[in-house]
């Protein structure tokens, strides 16, 4: 399997805070990729880097063989922020137009996108309200079709699950792994465990550094304990 | 096209936000307004009380449009319970005027009219004097005609190069007026929305997206740029239409300079707003960067200043933006007469939306 998002050798820092250190990621094409870690830890700043959003003091990045920052680049990544960046004095259906549009689609397209992303996270009846009378949960769902808009060939999901119900949840998931069948690459932030468990790879991130990775099994293993959790603790505790 | 987007959304935004539509479209209209009514209105004739004061000055007075009422002594007490502006009292040769002075400008008008009205008063006297004097001589030396010329006092015929005998402080006020408030909405809504994209993150957002940096700045002058015109033009006909305000020159050439007024308000509101954190922040430039353009557009005439404010003036927009304005509206001058107003304008422009586009940067290096 030929990689997707190459991380090298990746620092950052804000003023004298090292935010991230040292950071190698290896995601490979058609997997779903798990970063997880407290808040605080770097994975919003490394995803920021990725997308191209930020810049590393240090070291470089590779997007589908592409340098990063790369203007092309961001038309076949499908990004969710962590905060509900969203036009809320609009419809629902007129921020996904807009983004749309912004992704260079035409009308026909439009249509069918937004059709179809505004279906997966179940807003289709609530489209022609306006965004400020959403409620957080559907803000975030609102988001994640906005991420999803242009088709594109890498998702990066920055806590999408949060304020999102368990039962949605489980849709949202479900519909994951089918953009994964379907040859799409994701990369997901989350400080959840059970949603770990649900990654094909997982890296741990503590203090801007990945302290252990692999499939959710290999970790189990390797630490010979039953739950992720407990692999979390005892990884970040081999380190102090 | 990603440009059009913007326009787009920024259309639907604003048409949704009934107050600030409000705000830009009628607000300029009612301050237009209450000016215009305020600054036309007739001047009070002043009080005069006057203690042993010759008829015939009383009547001079009188027709110079002052009331004059005979009062007993000059104290405080019969200034302020008569409700004069001023008490002017002889006392044989000496003539005293005491003044309330509470509003500077109307007592030095009166101040000026009584001395006018002692100075003729004198003329006359002088003259009628003169008259005897050479009549008592005449008739000493019979047979010798001397003749003396009446002099009338000669009338002089004003014209006006600018405006005529009825123009008031507003004609020539209301131009800056009109040119501040495309001026000082444009930049407060158009730096507030920016603000908004990027404290909730949609600008952000929309720089994770291939638009281009410069894509964003002219999207937003665009969008806001046509709210500016229609705004330019209900003010402008508002004013003209309603308010009878003079336009000497074409209505275009105002809507042309009101443009060029609110395309610097936009770059340098949405330039601004990169240095506000909040809607608060944002307020806290209107004293510094919009009140002071006020005071250089022309209210206060440029040949009057101190040198290093000539120079702090020339730095202003609304220096070039008040002399356009003025140009057209009340000295109708034509477009190649305020060219050079014009082009300051692009310039200043033109700076900011190159630092925008820059600034940017701050989101996403490419």
């Amino acid at each position: 399997m030929s990689s997707t998002i190459v991380i090298n050798d990746v620092s950052k820092s804000f003023g004298k805070k090292l935010v991230l250190n040292q950071i190698n990621l290896n995601v490979e094409s058609g997997c779903i990729y798990g970063l997880i870690g407290p808040s605080g830890s770097g994975k919003t700043t490394l995803v920021k880097i990725i997308v191209g959003m930020d810049s590393p003091n240090q070291g470089d990045v590779q997007v589908l063989n592409t340098a990063v920052p790369n203007l092309k680049l961001l038309q076949r990544i499908g990004y969710m922020a962590q905060a509900d960046a969203l036009y809320s004095d609009l419809t629902g259906e007129e921020n996904l137009a807009f983004f749309a549009s912004l992704f260079k689609l035409n009308k026909t397209a439009q249509k069918q996108r937004i059709a179809y992303a505004a279906g997966l996270v179940n807003l289709t009846a609530d489209l022609k309200k306006k965004v400020e009378n959403y409620s957080g949960g559907m803000k975030r769902r609102l988001s994640l079709a906005v991420a999803l808009i242009q088709d594109p060939e890498i998702l990066i999901l920055d806590e999408p699950t949060v304020g999102i119900d368990p039962e949605l949840r489980q849709s949202i998931w479900a519909e994951l792994y089918r953009l994964k069948d379907a040859g799409k690459t994701i990369l997901i932030t989350t400080h959840v465990m059970d949603e770990a468990e649900k990654c094909d790879r997982l890296a741990m991130v503590r203090d801007g550094e990945i302290i252990t990775s692999g499939s959710p099994a290999e970790l189990k293993k390797q630490f010979e304990i039953t739950s992720l959790e407990e692999v979390f603790l005892k990884a970040g505790g081999k380190q102090r | 096209m990603s440009i059009l987007a913007l326009v787009k959304r920024i259309f639907h935004q604003m048409l949704r936000d009934k107050r600030a539509l409000a705000l830009m479209m009628v607000a300029p209209l009612l301050v237009l307004t209450l000016l215009n009514y305020l600054l036309a209105g007739n001047a009070v004739d002043p009080r005069l009380g006057v203690i042993d004061a010759d008829d015939k000055l009383v009547e001079r007075l009188k027709d110079n449009d002052i009331i004059v009422l005979q009062v007993e002594e000059n104290t405080k007490d019969i200034l302020l319970d008569r409700d004069l502006d001023g008490i002017l009292e002889f006392a044989g040769e000496e003539i005293s005027l005491t003044l309330t002075n509470d509003q500077p400008n109307a007592a030095k008008a009166l101040q000026v009219k009584v001395q006018q009205a002692i100075a003729a008063e004198k003329a006359k006297e002088q003259a009628t004097n003169l008259s005897t004097f050479m009549e008592t001589i005449q008739s000493k030396l019979p047979g010798v005609p001397v003749k003396m010329e009446q002099v009338n006092a000669p009338e002089i015929n004003t014209s006006y190069l600018y405006g005529n005998q009825d123009t008031i402080f507003f004609d020539q006020l209301s131009p800056i007026l009109v040119g501040f408030f495309v001026f000082f909405f444009v930049f407060l809504i158009s730096g507030i929305a920016l603000l908004r994209e990027r404290t909730t993150g949609t600008l952000e957002r929309l720089l994770a997206t291939p638009i281009l940096r410069r894509e964003i700045v002219f999207g937003y002058l665009m969008g806001y740029g046509l709210f500016a015109v229609i705004q330019t033009i209900i003010v402008v006909t508002y004013a003209i239409k309603v308010l009878d305000i003079t336009l000497v020159g074409s209505f275009w050439n105002v809507v042309i300079i009101n443009l060029t007024l609110a395309l610097v308000a936009l770059s340098l509101g949405i330039l601004l707003s990169a240095f506000a954190n909040s809607e608060f922040q944002m307020m806290q430039f209107i004293p510094i960067a919009i009140i002071p353009q006020v005071f250089f557009a022309g209210i206060f005439p440029f040949e009057s200043m101190a040198g290093w404010m000539q120079v702090l003036a020339k730095c202003m927009p609304m220096y070039y933006g008040g002399s356009a304005l003025v140009g057209v509206m009340y000295k109708g001058l034509g477009l190649s007469d305020i060219r050079n107003d014009l082009f300051v304008l692009l310039g200043f422009a033109l700076v900011f939306i190159v630092l925008n586009i820059v600034a940017l940067k701050k989101y996403r290096k490419i």
